[in-house]
């Protein structure tokens, strides 16, 4: 029991800081530009796609490092060349841009890389088990990813708390028209902010992708956890992010963890389902199937009764 | 004053009679069409009633209220499996209701399924609205493989349509039964989708959709009238997904998740969401995209996603946009001087078109293909991957097309202007001395 616990925590904490590392870039670029980047996933699973090309060529460091940095570049461009003229005409035609990014995102891919999961591979320093405890292994891989997004973490929190440009995004959360207005080039930031959005969602697929697998379905995969968790959090609020990444971590890994159903706690209570009970269905459900049903039902409960989320201070 | 009036009244009265002839012409249309199609032409006809249906539908959502819906197909596909159920009922002898009246049980089910979510989920519009519909078409897609009983977990549900009391002798058994089958129902559902739209609930929906405050001014609950739409819409939704089951003979839960959601809202803004017609001709585009493209190349949902972000960025008005930019042109008798800048524009168009989509495809071809089969068919062409010719050639041919275009863009757009000027120029003609006094 104790060595569930222990396992469920540890890796609800790696996948909810690598949702973390997603979450903080689509927050950042909703803050901004008041968009939600529908295509961010995408851009995710890119990254994890130009990591596996150059690890081949330039090993998996250089993969690491230089795939966010191209995929911040497209990021760039794809708002300074397209998220840019539609601006003009709203937030729903925003929305519907993303997503039409994302749609193609998904299909470049396949056509360039093909359908097939890549053999990605983590380097040899990083494979193998960290330590063992109660006769489970925990991979040095994971603890690898647990630090770097602590360490992104970190420098994003001193850069937003210490740094002039730190200064200018968090007031452009609360107040954007008027970061405008005090005479920033906000088409600039725009473009930065999405770049470096796009890039930390790269630098999260680099890592990501070789342990969930670098395939044509990860970006969709992932895509919808990551809404709920800036919108559970509340749009804008990195604070929130951080909070709910962390939750939605831990839940998912816990739920999978958890081998049971209602009709499990109905025999508790010495009521025996059957297969001929009214609604089988429901009382047999095991605790793994609906995990990946928890997150989108605190989203949808979280929009009705507080639709600005946990800690955020506005709905759009 | 009475003069006004009455202008307005005979402009009303010739308005009424043009538009009875556009519905006498969609029916002829309707009934003439699957006389001319094949066999693969009468589903393809089938698919786009029913595509067509379903984005109207959604329109009524998107671009008539203004709601971002990223679920929709939810309500499409909870009326296609409780059709299917209808269908499995009267089929082991459960009631006599001829399978013909299916839509309008699949309809109901949506309508119901609509006044649940939508009693919540119309609170507010925008982002709040677009992420609760993702969320519900999410949570409705994860139940439909665990829910077995309902949804039949990973395998659908099936039925078969040709068990029921036939209906004055239809028994909806050839595909051209079916087929005229859906068109009544497609031409049902269109017929009452346009007077919704032109009803005070559908014009409200339009106010609350361009300002909602203004609305509320006014006196109106801008929750109630987007739930008016919401509840019209997943109706709508419901009977297409009615006709769907009829068509398939089975539903799955690829019909309701949210890639099906991204479908429908894809052929409405191709379509033009601004116009009641842009989701029936985006419908159109669309299944014939996913039917005949589909079989000539494997890309077709790349293809597909590059028309969208294109319709996205260049014709935010969509294809039927595209079309209707051209009234003004007509109504000043300018149409035909369209026609030569037009077909000049269109051989760098077509040049770069070709380059370029061979370009992707044989790319396509040397990373897919097995090893020494180098060659492959292209326009009507044996090309060989293998060797440089084709590439260079096909290069050549897109650049000089988007060469070309540089040229003949400009041109096109004067040509455009000059067609669409000479209407405001008769009503002011002190505008036209002042200009050429300049």
């Amino acid at each position: 029991m104790l060595e569930t616990v222990i396992f469920s925590l540890l890796n609800g904490l790696v996948y909810g800081l690598l949702l973390f590392l997603l979450a903080s870039g689509l927050t950042l670029i909703f803050s901004m530009m008041g968009v939600l980047n529908l295509a961010h996933a995408g851009f995710y699973m890119l990254a994890a796609y130009f990591a596996y090309t150059i690890s081949l060529y330039m090993g998996f460091w250089f993969g690491i490092l230089l795939a966010p940095l191209i995929v911040g570049l497209i990021g760039g461009l794809v708002e300074r060349y397209g998220l840019r003229q539609v601006h003009q005409f709203g937030h729903v035609p925003e929305l519907i841009f993303t997503f039409g990014v994302a749609f193609l995102l998904e299909e470049v891919v396949q056509f360039i890389w093909g359908r097939d999961q890549l053999a990605y591979n983590k380097p040899e320093i990083l494979e193998g088990a960290l330590f063992t405890l109660f006769g489970a292994d925990f991979p040095i891989y994971k603890m690898f990813m647990l630090i770097v997004s602590v360490l992104i973490f970190i420098t994003l929190f001193l850069v937003l708390k210490h740094t002039r440009i730190g200064l200018i995004i968090r007031a452009a959360v609360g107040h954007p028209q008027v970061v405008g207005m005090l005479g920033h080039n906000v088409p600039l930031i725009f473009m930065v902010t999405f770049g470096v959005g796009t890039a930390l969602a790269g630098l999260a697929g680099a890592i990501a992708g070789p342990v969930l697998g670098t395939y044509p379905g990860m970006a969709s995969g992932l895509g919808g956890i990551m809404f709920v968790v800036v919108i559970f959090g509340g749009l804008g609020s990195l604070g929130g992010a951080f909070i709910a990444s962390i939750m939605i971590g831990l839940i998912q890994t816990f739920a999978i963890a958890i081998d049971g159903s209602l009709a499990d706690v109905l025999a508790l209570a010495g009521i025996i389902v059957t297969e001929e009970t009214f609604m089988y269905d429901i009382w047999s459900t095991t605790m793994p199937q609906v995990a990946p049903l928890i997150p989108y039902l605190m989203m949808v409960v979280m929009l009705i009764f507080r639709p600005t989320g946990l800690m955020g201070a506005r709905e759009s | 004053m009475s003069n006004l009036t009455q202008i307005r009244k005979a402009e009303n009265i010739a308005r009424k009679k043009r538009l009875r002839i556009l519905w006498l012409c969609f029916a002829v249309i309707l009934v003439v069409l699957p006389l001319l199609a094949t066999k693969f032409g009468l589903t393809i006809l089938t698919q786009i009633c029913v595509a067509s249906v379903f984005a109207l539908a959604y329109n009524m959502l998107l671009g008539q209220g203004g709601m971002l819906s990223f679920g929709h197909a939810v309500y499409f596909g909870l009326g296609g499996y409780a059709s299917i159920h209808l269908m499995e009922y009267v089929g082991t002898g459960g009631a006599p209701i001829p399978l013909v009246l299916t839509p309008i049980f699949g309809g109901l089910f949506g309508l119901v399924a609509a006044l649940l979510i939508g009693s919540f989920s119309t609170r507010r519009a925008g982002t709040v609205f677009a992420m609760i519909s993702f969320g519900i078409a999410e949570l409705v897609a994860a139940s439909a493989i665990i829910l077995v009983g309902f949804f039949g977990g990973e395998e659908g549900m099936s039925s078969d349509r040709t068990m029921g009391p036939s209906f004055f002798g239809y028994e909806m058994i050839p595909q051209i039964e079916v087929y005229y089958f859906a068109a009544v129902w497609f031409f049902l559902a269109t017929f009452a989708m346009y007077y919704f739209s032109r009803s005070p609930a559908g014009r409200m929906a339009n106010a609350v959709r361009d300002n909602a405050e203004r609305a509320q001014f006014i006196g109106y609950n801008p929750q109630k009238i987007r739930l008016v739409s919401f509840v019209a819409s997943g109706f709508f939704a419901g009977i297409a997904g009615g006709i769907f089951a009829i068509q398939y003979e089975i539903v799955t839960d690829s019909n309701l998740n949210t890639a099906a959601s991204g479908l429908v809202m894809l052929q409405a803004y191709i379509g033009g969401i601004g116009y009641f017609v842009g989701p029936v001709i985006g419908a159109i585009v669309m299944t014939l995209l996913n039917t005949v493209v589909s079989g000539m190349t494997d890309l077709w949902l790349l293809y597909t996603g590059l028309l969208f972000i294109g319709t996205v960025l260049l014709a935010p008005n969509g294809l039927t946009g595209l079309i209707m930019m051209h009234t003004d042109a007509y109504r000043n008798g300018k149409l035909s001087t369209l026609v030569k800048p037009y077909l000049i524009g269109l051989i760098p168009l077509t040049a770069s078109f070709v380059g370029i989509i061979s370009l992707v495809e044989m790319f396509s071809h040397r990373n897919e293909q097995t090893v020494g089969d180098d060659v492959m068919p292209l326009f009507f062409m044996n090309i060989d991957v293998s060797t440089s010719e084709a590439w260079i050639a096909f290069t050549i041919l897109s650049l000089a097309g988007i060469i070309g275009l540089r040229f003949t863009i400009p041109m096109v757009r004067t040509a455009w202007h000059e067609a669409n000027e000479a209407l405001t120029l008769p009503a002011s003609p002190t505008k036209q001395e002042g200009a050429k006094n300049e």
